[in-house]
């Protein structure tokens, strides 16, 4: 399991800020919601996922809090701070123009 | 508030950290139980959905290393897995570590310890204002013997009133007074220094307590004053403020104290203890004389102007004045100028550096020592790290474990070091307690700065060399060869004798270095005075001018003193001389005219040291008169009419003649030769000079003498029986400087034995450290090549065959490294030359002799392992695999 190249790890970055973007949730329904709104089509692996979770919560964009699970066990629930709501919206316009451009290169062939 | 976050984070990543890994490790099983009830949920049952969502899921050590190389404090915390490593492994060879440990707080501590003075000696500016501008005048002689010459006074005053290059410059001069005791303390003899009124500021230095001089204090006319030093103040007058506005008397004179200098402050150096006006004190004359050469001057350069600037100024200026006196040879024809503190450290400088060079070598000697101990142990520990290559330890991380034992050593060792050099430093200040700014001697943060960058230097050093070996292209080897040992290694046995050899080599550079010094220090004590130095005492007197005013006075108490010291039982002979006993110094000179030969030609001179004897001198101190005879009786005070001159005097100013009757003019009188004296010199490792020998009774002003007794036993016992006279004839008198001729030559050659001393010290060490590398490079052979010594010694190889050629594979390096430390000899004692007494810097003798030592030593740390591989019993060899 390599180290996720630099743009899936930016990448993957906003998707997980996004997810948290409506409620606190742990890794596990983190890595189900991506697998679910992409249409299957996004799988995150856990050797990503969590180095990624730690680094976010590291540089202040998420907090996490340990909290009961839909089962009754103890999970560690991340959410967005007000800095990671600020970065979300940052990460989104740079994402947008990115695959805008990309779009546009891509179309004109 | 994301700052706030951050640090929350940080201080929690810090202080519960293992909280938060078992944090993560619950986390992450969370992450499991959810995947293995979903895979029960999609219809597996609990062992296929169990072993499907580990498969799944990876490695799970895998990913808590990789989460947590995000965490904040990794790096230290790898640093300190190391650290932990490190330790856990050198503490498995505890003997290992303490020799490596030792060895470099050998060589670190000598770096540290050197450093310290060579910084605060050579390196730390002056305490004084602005101290690079401040520079010291001399005098270039006529006939260029003295580039660097003390300033007469006359010449002073002309500098001070032509130059432009200086904002102020002021002159100043060593003497030494009586001080009287008041309150019932014993008199005592004060070392002192005469100064200008402006020295002090020009310095810029001001009296803790009180005021400076000033100009009204600094002339004939005025009342004296004195500035007490710190310590004087303290030692004799118990600190007390009070003593500021006393009157004190110095050689029976009194002078006012008028301020106390700071506690740090020192000058010329530490051994003046106050400090007078020098204009109130010296006579008119002294002060107008062109050839008189007594003054020490200091300048403060005008800002943007150099000291080459300056120098070329005051050249043009003496020149000047030279010419305007060409009838008087004195009169110096340029002047010098350089730094302040080059004329403080100037003579020390060449040792210092020699030793800081010598301190280098045993430093690079440790670390290869180390680092050879270090291949030795990788060798040990080949196949160790083989597997953990082999199981994905990546090469950085097993470099980073290697380096970071050698750091815990070299820090082990610096730690040590530093306590070495705090003992070695206050060693050296009692046995060097007069080199110039002794006082001057603290570590400093440079020195701590210095100390951390030896450590570092020695841990990458080692940890570098010793690590070359140990790239991972070679675990595949080193698993091969894992079943047999055979004659295995050769690229680490190649390193480790390369090692060796520059060991070998920097140790015959130290050993050569330190041999010309211990040869030279050697002739030095041995080199003939010229008179008998054995059971001599000699002290010092000093009869103040004010009660001694009459020469009948002087000379009474002279004769009173010498006829009792004279009936002490057991002393068998004594007289005076001034000013200087063989041995102790050069006193000084008068220049002089041969009533019988033609005037010289204009600018030429002729000079001789000038003595002063009683007429028992020459007997007591067993020198021989050597044509005609010593003074009559009849030399009656102020009306000398003989002189004594000794065999170089004649060679060199009256070669070819019959000296017996010659007549020397000096001064307004004329002497006739009555008698040739042999020669005795002034410094020991310096030629006789010429001297004229003068009747000490028959001269003017005659104060001061040295005492001289001869005795056929022990004379340190006659110290205080002698003493006790001069008290009973007068209270107040002092008694100085008593030491026996052996202790008068011992300390002006103290510094060669010092430095002899240290750089053997220096030396054996390095040989014993090169001896320990080849036994433990020549063991280590051996133990590799047994199986192969049992299969030689099976097939029928002679055992002396055998011990030869082990031998052989120990003393190539060795002879390798004797050869290149030959070379390396041969140019670096070039360097010391200006360090050795009456040796060449390519001594034969002691070239050979190093040689010889070297090769016994290395033959010696080889003969052991030889011998052993030789014993070994082919059975027993083949059977170990």
């Amino acid at each position: 399991m390599g180290k996720p190249s630099d743009l899936v790890q930016g990448t993957l970055d906003l998707l997980i800020l996004k997810t948290l973007s409506t409620e606190a949730r742990h890794g596990w329904a983190i890595a189900k919601r991506i697998q679910q709104i992409s249409g299957e089509v996004l799988q995150v692996q856990q050797g990503s996922l969590y180095p990624a979770l730690h680094r976010l919560e590291q540089q202040g964009w998420i907090k996490a809090k340990w909290g009961e699970s839909e089962t009754g066990r103890q999970a560690k629930f991340y959410s967005l701070t007000a800095a990671g709501r600020a970065q979300l919206e940052k990460e989104t316009a740079s994402w947008e123009r990115l695959s805008g451009a990309i779009n546009l290169i891509v179309q004109e062939g | 508030m994301r700052w706030l976050d951050r640090i929350r984070m940080r201080v929690q990543m810090l202080f519960r950290r293992g909280r938060a890994a078992d944090r993560l490790d619950d986390e992450l099983r969370f992450h499991l139980e959810q995947q293995i009830a979903e895979n029960i949920a999609a219809g597996m049952n609990a062992e296929e959905a169990r072993h499907a969502a580990m498969r799944e899921f990876g490695n799970p050590a895998a990913l808590r290393d990789q989460a947590r190389e995000t965490w904040s404090w990794n790096g230290v915390e790898l640093v300190l897995r190391d650290l932990r490593i490190a330790t856990r492994t050198l503490l498995r060879t505890p003997g290992f570590a303490a020799i490596a440990i030792l060895v470099m707080a050998l060589g670190i501590g000598a770096n540290i310890a050197l450093f310290t003075v060579v910084r605060s000696v050579l390196l730390k500016p002056l305490p004084f204002r602005d101290p690079d501008r401040l520079v010291r005048l001399y005098e270039h002689s006529t006939d260029d013997k003295f580039p660097y010459n003390a300033s007469a006074g006359g010449v002073f005053a002309e500098w001070k009133k032509q130059s432009r290059s200086f904002s102020d410059m002021a002159i100043s001069g060593y003497v030494g007074y009586n001080l009287s005791g008041t309150r019932g303390q014993l008199p005592e003899n004060v070392r002192a220094f005469e100064v200008t009124w402006n020295l002090f500021p020009l310095l810029g230095v001001d009296p803790a307590l009180g005021r400076g001089f000033t100009q009204d204090d600094d002339r004939a006319s005025a009342n004296g004053t004195v500035i007490l030093s710190w310590g004087l103040w303290k030692r004799r007058f118990g600190g007390d403020p009070a003593i500021l506005n006393q009157t004190i008397l110095l050689d029976a004179k009194p002078y006012t104290v008028i301020g106390i200098m700071p506690a740090w402050f020192s000058w010329p150096d530490q051994s003046r203890q106050l400090w007078t006006p020098l204009e109130y004190r010296e006579l008119a004359d002294q002060l107008q004389a062109l050839d008189e050469h007594n003054f020490i001057a200091i300048g403060r350069l005008k800002p943007g102007v150099t000291v080459k600037e300056a120098g070329a100024e005051l050249s043009v200026i003496t020149r000047r004045i030279h010419d305007q006196h060409l009838d008087n040879p004195f009169v110096s024809k340029s002047a010098n100028i350089r730094s302040l503190l080059d004329s403080m450290v100037g003579e020390v400088k060449t040792p210092l550096y020699v030793l800081l060079a010598a301190t280098g070598c045993v430093l690079l000697i440790a670390c290869l020592n180390v680092a050879n101990l270090l291949v030795a142990r990788g060798a040990a520990r080949r196949k160790e790290m083989a597997i953990r290559a082999a199981l994905g330890g990546s090469r950085m991380r097993l470099l980073r474990e290697q380096l970071m034992e050698s750091l815990i050593l070299s820090a082990g060792g610096g730690v040590l070091g530093v306590a070495l050099a705090a003992l070695t430093i206050r060693w050296l200040l009692t046995a060097q307690p007069e080199m110039a700014r002794a006082e001057a001697i603290h570590p400093d943060s440079m020195v701590g700065a210095f100390a951390l960058a030896l450590v570092v230097f020695s841990a990458a050093f080692t940890g570098v060399v010793s690590s070359l070996s140990a790239g991972s292209r070679w675990v595949l080897a080193a698993l091969q060869e894992s079943s047999r040992t055979h004659s295995g290694g050769l690229a680490r046995t190649r390193l480790r004798k390369l090692l060796l050899t520059l060991e070998v080599g920097l140790t015959v550079v130290l050993l050569t270095s330190s041999g010309l010094l211990l040869r030279s220090y050697a002739r030095l004590r041995s080199s003939n005075l010229g008179c008998i130095t054995q059971n001599v005492l000699t002290m010092s007197l000093d009869l103040p001018e004010v009660r001694y005013k009459e020469d009948a006075q002087r000379a009474n108490f002279f004769d009173t003193l010498l006829a009792r010291v004279r009936s002490l039982p057991g002393v068998q002979a004594a007289s005076y001389i001034f000013p200087t006993v063989p041995g102790a110094g050069y006193g000084g000179d008068s220049g002089f005219r041969i009533t019988e030969h033609p005037p010289l030609p204009q600018g030429q001179s002729q000079y001789a040291r000038t003595l002063f004897i009683d007429p028992g001198y020459f007997a007591t101190m067993g020198i021989p008169i050597v044509r005609g005879r010593i003074f009559s009786e009849n030399q009656r005070p102020r009306h000398p009419t003989e002189i004594i001159v000794s065999e170089t005097f004649v060679r060199q100013y009256l070669a070819g003649e019959d000296p017996l009757g010659r007549h020397i003019h000096k001064g307004h009188d004329t002497y006739e030769i009555v008698g040739i004296c042999g020669d005795t010199r002034h410094e020991v490792s310096e030629p006789a000079a010429p001297a004229m020998y003068f009747a000490l009774d028959a001269a003017e002003d005659m104060n001061s003498a040295t005492l001289v007794i001869r005795s056929d036993r022990d004379v340190t016992q006659f110290a205080l029986p002698v003493q006790r006279i001069v008290q009973e004839l007068d209270r107040d008198l002092p008694v100085s400087d008593i030491l026996t001729m052996d202790e008068v030559i011992g300390r002006n050659t103290a510094d060669a034995s010092f430095d002899a001393t240290l750089l053997l010290i220096f030396a054996a060490s390095s040989l014993l450290l090169a001896a320990v590398g080849l036994f433990g490079v020549l063991s280590y052979i051996v133990a590799q090549r047994t199986t192969e010594i049992g299969v030689r010694i099976a097939l029928g190889a002679q055992r002396g065959q055998l011990l030869r050629f082990i031998l052989a594979d120990g003393l190539r390096p060795a002879l390798y490294g004797l050869v290149m430390g030959l070379a390396g000899s041969a140019l670096v004692t070039r360097l010391i030359q200006s360090m050795l007494y009456k040796t060449q810097a390519l001594d034969p003798g002691v070239f050979v002799l190093v040689s010889l030592i070297l090769l016994f030593v290395a033959a010696m740390a080889c003969l052991l392992p030889a011998w052993r591989a030789s014993r070994i019993d082919p059975m027993q060899a083949l059977r170990t695999e």
